[in-house]
């Protein structure tokens, strides 16, 4: 039984404004989207707890606002942490599950943190990437095994092989899937603009594609999951490639549920549902019980297009995630989306973020070791998602193996995302995960555009200069040659598992 | 299995010299060792070797197996899997002589030998030889078939390649094709085993350059059951040939734009022919695992002919030269200007793109 209707936790965070500098613009007021602030005669921390979201120290024209960790001293104890209290307290109070949203926030190692990269010295030259061509272009879908060469009756040599359909991306980073509903129209849109513009690609989740962005479907990865929400003929048509969800590193094994009052008429009409319905994408698709019927659902899609898009096949990384991977590929699946365990959410239960699931360097590692050992690693790529931080983590996951990687919280973050975890509330200041249209059409999708753009190439241009400083010029000689990485400060196990050797070896 | 030189990966910087004659005129092995013996400073006394194409015209029909055995078990356990596979027309030690500057040899033993059956009937002769070797390489401790093609022969060492051609008595065979490898190995462990050339079947490969991509390359091979066993980065180079022309049918040329793929931008040129732009990308996007990346120069023998061929950057110098119906290729023209007094063209070969020297269908048929 709920016993109040606000909990009695204390927030984690309070406003400090210098009143003395304040000029009552109101502006922070009116922009916190937690109702965290309000004014009597003056600026005053608000009815809600501050989340720490910095969207009121961001545009305080006179920078007189400041957010601090509140001061809450308990008696230490390392078992019985402030955070590990507040849990039990809050569901105390409602009894029920607790709600978290973006990654697992628990201080796991970051294996990609204990991989460092190789250069050459002496024996083999680095290449300078501002004087020689160093190329990204990836291909994601499935590869022949061969190349079979004809003559033509020009006596030329013509390709004989019928090559599958392949998405071309100019650099080996592609957006993660967030749906429209757990972002807003105006975030989708910026980090569809960008992906047309950059070359790459971006993913709709499974909220459907909306017509406003009918003219990025050509960069789209459309998903069908478990709710099968948007899926139509021309959905699957007019996208680049379609997207079997059936996990998500966050909440592994968890469905969804995008709550009614989130559903405006757009959310409504993209996902062909009444509006204010409660959109529940269950926890398995009730036609996949089996790797045969996930076989069914992966010839249907191609049917349904024609055999003229990839399709994919989006999990998350749980235990066993090399021999699933490896039956997903028998099953027809063009490329494979690893999703570890630190992926982003808009909603998921606080539990099974933080406790469900493996990193994905190991999943990536895994993964390719047993699609080469099975013999089938050509017939499908793999995307590598979950916390990827940066072009050196892109770098890592390419050497581990990785055929391109998806970001998801760091596009966000371009998007002005400040990871206060609050997605699953609805009131992002920023207009990125709410749909209230007072905060979300605060969100520009032509400067975010611009933004997320730029982060693209930036890593781009720092991916050339660690090929470069690696002595190769394409990609491709990157890709799974582990002995271009080394770890330290790792178990036997993990570098065993990783397929790669201590420094110094 | 660890062996004591069981390091993942030998760099080195290396001299290159090579010749054919393509009307099958035989040439003696005193002229490699008189080339490469110029190219002296570009090696370091850690390895060396040569390869010659034509120089067992007795046994032209048998594979010839040369091997190196570091015990008397690892030679009876070999001689056992080998008379278990294959008929032996004739086996000897190879001959050498003792020679200044090479040290303590492993026993060195070449068998003419055929296989007896195949394991199935998919299987041709070449895939028992190459598993043979593959097997042998990998499970026999201390033993290695370090050449087995027809009518041709390598011949490796620890030592300055001019010293290596004097101990094996090079000058004593004829052949219409010869390459020849001084090393500069940056490991100071050197081993007979990871001397060049490298040889599987009828190829050959001698090198100069560091394969930065050797990590994917080895994965790549692994699926197709190729074993890199000595633990060089040019072994990965002639197993690459093997797989792409003799397994899966490819021309040299295009096994070529494999190994060094033109750049994008040269394929997306809007002058390219469609057809051939659409021919070069399904070879880069489907032997992606299979392009040759960092610095090389190679030259890689065959039955029929010689391929010269640089990384598509030219980090590794090339020279080739013609006279009459010879072509040299070497690592600098002064060893070209000692195999040939006066040739008739002298040119830089452009990168990424092969010089090949075909012999007349005369001489292979």
């Amino acid at each position: 039984m709920r016993l109040a209707t606000k909990s009695t936790v204390p927030g984690e965070f309070v406003q400090v404004v210098h009143h003395d500098r304040c000029i009552k613009c109101k502006r922070c007021v009116m922009g916190c989207g937690f109702n965290a602030l309000e004014f009597t005669d003056r600026v005053m921390p608000g009815e809600n707890p501050c989340v720490a979201c910095h969207f009121c120290t961001d545009h305080c024209p006179q920078q007189c606002i400041q957010i601090h960790e509140r001061p809450y001293a308990q008696a230490g104890h390392d078992v019985w942490s402030p955070a590990m209290q507040k849990r039990i307290v809050r569901q105390a109070e409602s009894g029920g599950v607790l709600l978290s949203a973006m990654g697992n926030d628990r201080p796991w190692t970051v294996l990609w943190d204990n991989l460092l990269l190789d250069a050459c010295q002496v024996t083999n030259p680095s290449i300078d990437p501002l004087r020689e061509p160093m190329e990204l272009r990836t291909y994601l879908g499935r590869k022949p095994e061969r190349i079979e060469v004809e003559t033509g009756p020009d006596g030329k040599p013509k390709l004989k092989t019928k090559i599958a359909p392949q998405l071309r991306i100019s650099t080996p980073i592609i957006f993660a899937g967030m749906s429209l509903g757990s972002i807003s129209l105006s975030a989708q849109k910026s980090l569809a603009m960008a992906a047309k513009k950059i070359g790459t690609l971006w993913n709709t989740g499974e909220g459907g594609l909306h017509e406003d962005l009918q003219d990025y479907a050509d960069c789209a990865i459309v998903q069908c999951a478990s709710g099968r929400f948007g899926v139509h003929e021309g959905y699957l048509r007019n996208s680049a490639a379609v997207e079997i969800k059936i996990g998500q590193g966050a909440k592994p094994g968890i469905g969804g549920h995008l709550p009614g009052r989130k559903v405006s008429s757009d959310i409504a009409g993209t996902r062909m549902i009444p509006i204010g319905s409660d959109a529940l994408s269950p926890a398995p698709h009730h036609d996949i019980y089996s790797i045969e019927d996930l076989r069914q659902l992966i010839y249907a899609l191609k049917e349904a297009t024609e055999y003229e898009k990839p399709v994919g096949v989006k999990i998350a990384a749980v235990h066993n995630v090399g021999a699933i991977a490896s039956g997903i590929v028998r099953a027809g699946a063009d490329y494979v989306y690893l999703d570890g365990f630190r992926g982003g959410t808009g909603a998921a239960p606080t539990v099974i973020r933080d406790n469900v699931g493996i990193p994905v360097e190991i999943a990536l590692a895994a993964v390719d070791e047993r699609l080469r050992k099975d013999g089938i690693r050509h017939e499908a790529s793999i995307i590598c998602a979950g916390s990827i931080r940066s072009s050196a983590d892109v770098a890592k996951a390419i050497a581990l193996g990785a055929d391109a990687v998806a970001i998801g919280t760091a596009a966000l973050i371009t998007l002005g995302c400040h990871v206060c975890q609050q997605c699953h509330t609805g009131n992002c200041s920023w207009g990125i995960t709410s749909q209230r249209p007072e905060l979300t059409r605060r969100l520009d999708p032509s400067v975010r555009a611009e933004m997320a753009a730029n982060l693209l190439e930036g890593w781009t241009e720092e991916l050339k200069e660690i090929l470069g400083a690696l002595g190769v010029n394409a990609v491709e000689s990157l890709r799974g040659s582990r002995d271009r990485l080394r770890g330290v400060n790792l178990t036997k196990e993990s570098l065993d598992v990783l397929g790669v050797k201590h420094a110094g070896e | 299995m660890r062996h004591r030189w069981d390091w993942s990966k030998e760099i080195s910087g290396c001299g290159l010299a090579g010749l054919i004659s393509r009307r099958g005129r035989k040439v003696s092995g005193e002229v490699p060792i008189r080339a490469i013996a110029n190219l002296h400073d570009r090696g370091n006394g850690l390895g060396g070797g040569f390869a010659g194409y034509g120089i067992y015209p007795d046994y032209a029909d048998h594979y010839a197996l040369h091997t190196m055995y570091y015990s008397d078990q690892a030679q009876d356990l070999t001689e056992d899997l080998l008379r278990g596979h294959f008929s032996i027309a004739h086996s000897e030690f190879i001959p050498t002589r003792p020679t200044e500057g090479i040290g303590d040899a492993p026993n060195l033993w070449r068998y003419f030998a055929t296989p007896r059956s195949t394991r199935s009937e998919t299987e041709g002769e070449a895939d028992t030889v190459m598993k043979t070797v593959m097997r042998v390489n990998d499970e026999i401790e201390g033993a290695y078939i370090f050449s087995s093609g027809k009518n041709m022969g390598a011949f490796k060492a620890v030592g300055f390649a001019e010293d290596i051609g004097r101990f094996y008595r090079l000058e004593e065979y004829e052949g219409y094709i010869w390459t020849a490898h001084g090393r500069f190995p940056t490991n100071t462990q050197a081993w007979w085993g990871g001397a060049h050339p490298f040889c599987l079947l009828d190829y050959s490969v001698v090198h100069n350059g560091e394969i930065s991509s050797y990590g994917i390359n080895r994965r790549y091979l692994e699926q197709f059951d190729y074993k890199c066993t000595l633990q060089t980065d040019t072994e990965v180079m002639v197993y690459l040939l093997d797989l792409l022309i003799r397994r899966h049918g490819l021309s040299i040329e295009m096994a070529c734009e494999v190994l060094a793929p033109p750049f994008w931008k040269t394929i997306d040129r809007p002058d390219m022919d469609p057809e051939e732009a659409e021919l070069l990308e399904a070879l880069r996007i489907t032997y992606a695992p299979a392009t040759v990346n960092g610095p090389f120069a190679i030259l890689f023998g065959h039955s029929r002919g010689l391929v010269g061929f640089n990384d598509r950057i030219k980090l590794r110098p090339m020279v080739a030269a013609e006279k009459d119906d010879m072509l040299f290729i070497s690592s600098e023209e002064a060893a070209i200007h000692i195999m040939c007094e006066s040739p008739d063209r002298v040119w830089t070969p452009q990168a990424g793109h092969p010089v090949i020297g075909w012999l007349d269908e005369s001489v292979t048929s």
